[in-house]
């Protein structure tokens, strides 16, 4: 069992690396691309026979607390088998 | 006076620090962040570095060392915490200051001098620097961008809670003037209560007039006589 967090920078927050990835996919030759935004990915091992309710509990309380910065980031969990 | 000097690893302006606050006449001492009291002193300094190899997120780390809890207690009951550049960015992450910072928007390092308008000068950090002119101090940083929400930026304006802002000679703070594209060219803010702040520049970095500037000792200038005022009313 494994937790999965992915940690986006907020809508609203100034993502110069973002921008600056769109950039290349144009020189690319990429059309249509009208928005990168990069983040972070998280994966987290558990051991077996976690309960996950209590987990998905847990790692939201931790995502929410220390692993992404509300003030900056918003983050989505999902813990798979 | 008696400075704690938080030492983090990775912790690379804790000596620069010490120094700073021995130069402006205070005592001072390196406090380990395995430590969970202070010991005996007067005000902290968190000061700059790459605590925790800025993992995960800059200061994100540094928040959970023992120590944190310690420098907690100590803001609680209104002891003067000043933190500079990491320390700026692990005083966000603990809550005790507002906002976040973030990558520059040029995505570079940036280290130069930089021009500071005082824009509150009512305060124990900011009542010695300069009135006639903007204060010389430099900044060292990759992840400066200061970002708080529209309604966190109003009342920190409407309080008084910005302390520094990036401007130009003439103390214009202008859009040119603003290295890594803080809003509002927010270079250092401070708590509600006043006796915490952090700024991303270097005062320790400016504390002699060998090293460009003294105008960084005055924000130790300041802590220290704001100490003594209150020693004298005790």
């Amino acid at each position: 069992m494994k937790a999965k967090i992915i940690i986006t920078p907020k809508k609203a927050v100034l993502d110069p690396q973002g921008k600056t990835v769109q950039n290349a996919l144009e020189h690319m030759g990429h059309t249509g691309v009208t928005g990168v935004h990069v983040g972070k990915y998280l994966e987290i091992d558990l051991a077996p026979g976690t309960d996950k309710a209590a987990a998905t509990q847990a790692l939201d309380d931790a995502a929410r607390r220390f692993l992404s910065n509300p003030v900056i980031e918003d983050y989505h969990l999902e813990i798979v088998d | 006076m008696r400075f704690a000097i938080l030492q983090f690893p990775a912790s690379n302006c804790d000596q620069d620090c010490l120094h700073a606050v021995r130069v402006a006449g205070a005592q001072g001492r390196f406090v380990w962040h395995k430590e969970t009291s202070l010991g005996d002193v007067d005000a902290v300094v968190v000061p700059g570095g790459f605590s925790y190899g800025d993992y995960l997120r800059c200061g994100a780390i540094a928040r959970f060392s023992p120590v944190m809890q310690a420098v907690k207690r100590f803001a609680d009951d209104g002891g003067l915490v000043l933190g500079i550049c990491n320390g700026f960015q692990i005083l966000c992450e603990a809550g005790l200051l507002p906002g976040a910072l973030i990558r520059n928007r040029d995505l570079r390092f940036h280290c130069e001098q930089v021009f500071l308008k005082t824009v509150n000068p009512a305060t124990p950090f900011t009542s010695a620097l300069p009135k006639d002119r903007p204060s010389l101090m430099p900044i060292a940083h990759g992840e400066g961008c200061y970002f708080a929400d529209a309604e966190t930026l109003a009342g920190l304006q409407s309080r008084g809670q910005i302390l520094w802002q990036y401007c130009d000679a003439s103390g214009a703070t202008t859009e040119s003037a603003n290295p890594n594209g803080s809003l509002l060219n927010i270079a250092g803010i401070a708590n509600e209560r006043f006796n915490v702040a952090g700024l991303m520049p270097h005062p320790d970095r400016a504390a002699e007039s060998v090293l460009g500037s003294e105008d960084g000792l005055r924000v130790f200038e300041g802590m220290i006589a704001a100490l003594g005022a209150r020693r004298a009313v005790a």
